[in-house]
């Protein structure tokens, strides 16, 4: 059988689901037996592939590169996972749409810095954050979703074995929100 | 006091005779349209000026409600001695009052402001709950009794038992003119089977729909009317109380309904032992605070209680947990306002207005792009293109008309092709729209269809309560995804969630204002899908 | 008004016969009988609002979806709880929820108590079908054993309802409408000025998120103490 190509990538998350997914341990081997990892935060792969079959996608989405990211991911994969609250639901990440991009701005720029020479909001090689941080279906359509913070191993580890079986899963059994 | 129909009769004739010894009669529109223009002051003037010269004895001056025509602000109509027409003259200045003591001295005429009245938007009309309108006097009680008010309500103390007036409305065929016409007479003998001490009749005269003034000309040209319609509903069911529940931003209507209770009080005919009969009723005022959902029967009543307006799940019907726990009639003004009528001349006569299903006349609003913006009242089975083409006049503009809404926030649009059907309540239901309680609003082809639907989702999301779910949010989630559409940047999938969404604010919310929210775009996504999917982005 | 004598009525909810006296709702009916139906703004022994449509159903012989917690049983009426369109709808609209305000569950004192989290498992639902609305209110903290946070209240009202038919204080009421709607201490005082208020602390009890809690607790610590309140309602009842 030909093994799944198989994406990750983190955007406005916190790592933790990375982590998590490094957590199923052995299982790993078990799982790289019907999948490669074409592209990810554990391989060195500067562009994203264009034949990716599943791309597991943690983190929010919050700037502008983010957005262009999920397109691009949604163009180039057959499915995509949400994994994880912050891809789910925005989650900690979209606290920030309690208090504006420009009360964010201010306090990482200015109240928290010692120094800031130019005395302005830095304009090029950071991408710029959106004014309202924003689950991954609200700007591609998502195949699968995952909950939890972080999303146990178990369960990433039964929705994937699941998911690259093509069998059915019920999700709400294996993790939920905050779990 | 007046104790008996004779009583009535005398006060009638004897204003009659009064008006007689005055040749003319001129009549100034004080209805809220002409009002805003200064007509009041412009009324006062006229009739200190005839003083000044003299002619107070051959022509009598009165402020007098709406007569419809209010694209044509401020109307002024000139009784002539004798005439069986009035001359009516439009777009008047409130400066004006010179010009017409120069037209009684007959120094001047006003020709170029005299309106034809031949036209469509008179000789169509069929005018029972506005027969008065324009006509009489709101502030003076004698001048609505010289007008046959209060005389059914006479009929129905003298010679009638409560089953024959419900037995005469249910015969009538009238159904509820504030949009769900349910059978009037059905709906009063729920109350009446009903065993309680306490009983209520509540007008409801909460007109909030965007661009619908039908109600508030009710109120302000002919209250007695209304109150009439009340008590005979009163005597009708049992109840001994009354309540009108009218925006407080009506304050004209306000104005003459309180005076109106008042006269009538004084007159004996409300309060205690009306006319010597042992039925006794009386009626009061309570204001909203404008807020939409105060229209929907429950918040309404929850309102009168000094509650926050806020529906309440139904079962239990107001039939038999109403005001205070009591079995309760809600009634539109509108419909209050065709009882007296109905009972003076019969439900035979009524019925043969109409058409079988919908009996009676319907009070519209016009508004938007049409010629004659204003207020008519018509037949119903009128076709809708027969209302908006020869009533209304057709567009006002250059551009050809491309739908029309009608029944507000909770109706639906229908597109040009479709304005052959007859304007009833079943016709307007089976094409995605409702009767409404009568606002009509034209659309030429410049209108946005989506813009409209936003418009009115706009609408319904700042006047939801908030109580229930889908209606609180589902309304704010609509309005953004409108939002999308009008900008052009909305997805496939946001089309798709647009119509789930639609379906489950419908049947899911708790009242009809959540219920009906989505009807403005179920019916233009109906009728004017390619405008929506146009606003579907590319990528 | 005629009180209708009380007697039993008999009749079907997802097919399986139940029976309930005469003047009970169809959602006690179908709690006696083990038939589970989702509920957010119920609480028992309080008033049912009939605000959340968690509970509508269907009625044979009617479009129309009716909220359990306030429909009168019938005799012979044949109610189905489940259909697909009940599913769905009942999926967007606890999404409407969730989308509404902000329930970051992960930093949430009620994360593993929660009513609506508890909704989301039961329902199956995996994420909001709408988007996120992030309804922004000030959190108030001003009470010495209480904190108010807004942005996790779904207005359910069972805190207005206990304060008002329980406690008799009737200190919390709502404030504007619509999306902006919000529960307030009397005239919208900060909570520590609240002068109706008696601090018994059954709003919080009652509360299903976390929305109120107790001041002190860390994420997931906060228990809530319901059937204080269903025994207090009780024991009254039976006086």
């Amino acid at each position: 059988m030909k093994k799944a190509r198989v994406a990750t990538i983190w955007l406005d998350g916190c790592s933790g689901c990375h982590m998590s997914f490094l957590d199923m341990d052995e299982r790993l081997v078990e799982l790289s037996e019907y999948m490669d990892v074409v592209y990810s935060p554990y391989v060195d792969q500067k562009e994203f592939p264009s034949d990716v079959d599943l791309t597991i996608v943690e983190g929010a989405l919050s700037t502008d590169h983010d957005i262009e990211m999920i397109k691009k991911i949604r163009k180039n994969s057959k499915k995509i996972l949400a994994l994880g609250d912050c891809a789910v639901t925005g989650n900690i990440s979209a606290m920030k749409n309690l208090f504006g991009t420009e009360a964010v701005m201010q306090k990482a720029y200015f109240d928290l810095v010692d120094h800031n020479e130019s005395g302005k909001y830095p304009q090029e090689i950071v991408p710029t954050l959106l004014d309202k941080v924003i689950p991954l279906n609200e700007a591609v359509d998502i195949d699968y979703f995952v909950p939890g913070c972080p999303t146990p191993a178990d369960a990433i580890y039964e929705v994937l074995k699941a998911v690259l079986e093509g069998k059915e899963i019920n999700i709400s059994e294996l993790t939920r929100f905050g779990k | 006091m007046i104790e008996s129909l004779e009583d009535l009769n005398e006060i009638a004739q004897k204003k009659l005779c009064a008006q007689g010894d005055c040749e003319d009669e001129i009549r100034v529109c004080i209805g809220s349209s002409c009002a805003s223009l200064g007509s009041e002051d412009l009324s006062k003037e006229i009739a200190q000026k005839m003083e000044q010269e003299g002619l107070q004895k051959r022509c009598r001056v009165k402020g007098v409600g709406c007569n419809g025509l209010c694209s044509e602000a401020i109307l002024v109509s000139h009784q002539k001695k004798g005439a069986t027409s009035e001359d009516l003259y439009t777009n008047i200045e409130a400066s004006q009052a010179d010009d017409f003591i120069a037209l009684l001295q007959n120094k001047k005429d006003l020709k170029e402001k005299l309106y034809d009245l031949q036209q469509a938007f008179f000789f169509k009309q069929k005018k029972i709950v506005l027969e008065n309108a324009g006509y009489i006097d709101p502030n003076d009680i004698e001048d609505a009794i010289a007008h046959g008010a209060y005389q059914a309500l006479f009929k129905v103390l003298d010679t009638m038992e409560p089953k024959d007036v419900l037995d005469e409305i249910k015969q009538s065929g009238l159904r509820g003119r504030g949009g769900g016409g349910y059978p009037t007479g059905l709906k009063w003998e729920s109350v009446a089977k009903v065993h309680s001490d306490t009983k209520y009749i509540i007008c409801n005269g909460d007109e909030g729909d965007p661009g619908a003034f039908m109600d508030r000309a009710v109120m302000e040209a002919d209250p007695h009317k209304v109150l009439e319609g009340m008590s005979i509903a009163g005597f009708a069911c049992g109840a001994s109380q009354g309540f009108i529940y009218v925006r407080a931003e009506y304050p004209i209507a306000v104005e003459k309904l309180t005076k109106a209770i008042k006269q009538a009080r004084k007159y004996g005919l409300l309060g205690k032992n009306i006319g010597e009969s042992g039925f006794s009723f009386d009626i009061d005022i309570r204001l909203g605070g404008g807020a939409f959902v105060c229209g929907e029967a429950t918040a309404l009543i929850a309102s009168i209680e000094g509650g926050r307006g806020n529906p309440r799940q139904k079962p239990p019907h107001l039939s038999d947990h109403g005001l205070f726990a009591q079995p309760t009639v809600l009634n539109n003004v509108e419909t209050l306002a065709n009882i007296a009528p109905i009972i003076q001349k019969g439900a035979e006569w009524f019925k043969n207005i109409g058409i079988p299903s919908s009996t009676g006349t319907k009070v519209f609003a016009l508004t938007g792009h049409i010629k004659n913006t204003g207020l008519v009242e018509i037949p119903m089975g009128m076709s809708l293109r027969e209302l908006v083409y020869d009533v209304g006049g057709g567009a006002s503009g250059e551009k050809a008309i491309k739908a029309i809404q009608t029944g507000g926030p909770s109706g639906g649009c229908i597109p040009e092709e479709h304005l052959d059907i007859s304007v009833d309540y079943d016709s307007l239901k089976k094409i995605g729209s409702i009767m409404g309680s009568g606002g009509l609003i034209v659309m030429d082809e410049s209108s946005n269809m989506v813009e409209v639907a936003r418009f009115f989702m706009d609408f319904c999301r700042s006047e939801s309560c908030g109580k229930c779910v889908p209606c609180r949010v589902g309304t704010t989630e609509l309005t953004d995804l409108l939002d999308k559409f009008v900008a052009k940047k909305a997805s496939k999938s946001d089309y798709e969630l647009l119509k789930n969404m639609c379906e489950v604010v419908k049947e899911s919310s708790l009242c009809g204002l959540g219920q009906t929210a989505p009807n403005p775009v179920l019916s233009t996504l109906k009728y004017f899908e390619e405008e929506y999917l146009e606003g579907i982005a590319d990528d | 008004m005629i009180k209708e004598k009380v007697r039993v009525k008999t009749f079907k909810i997802d097919g399986i016969d139940v029976t309930g006296q005469s003047n009970a709702t169809l959602l006690e009916v179908a709690n006696e009988h083990g038939i589970k139906i989702p509920t957010l703004c119920y609480f028992e022994g309080l008033t049912p609002a009939g605000a959340c449509r968690m509970c509508l159903v269907e009625v044979e012989g009617s479009d129309k979806l009716i909220p359990a917690c306030t429909a009168k049983i019938k005799e012979g009426m044949e109610v189905t709880t489940n259909s697909e369109r009940i599913k769905s709808h009942r999926k967007m609209i606890l999404s409407m929820i969730f989308a509404e305000r902000t329930h970051t569950c992960s930093v949430c004192v009620s994360n593993g108590h929660c009513e609506l989290q508890d909704q989301a498992v039961d329902l199956g639902l995996d994420h909001s079908e709408v988007p996120y609305i992030h309804k922004v209110f000030e959190i108030d903290a001003s009470h010495k054993e209480y904190i108010y946070d807004p942005n996790r209240c779904i207005l359910c009202t069972r805190c207005v309802r206990v304060c008002d038919e329980v406690e008799g204080a009737h200190a919390l009421d709502i404030l504007s409408r619509g999306i902006d709607a919000k529960i307030i201490h009397d005239m919208d005082e900060p909570w520590a000025l609240s002068e109706s208020c008696t601090s018994c602390g059954k709003c919080v009890h009652v509360c299903p998120t976390g929305s109120l809690f107790e001041k002190g607790v860390s994420a997931t610590e906060m228990v809530k103490k319901k059937s204080i309140i269903t025994n207090l309602i009780k024991t009254r009842k039976e006086r």
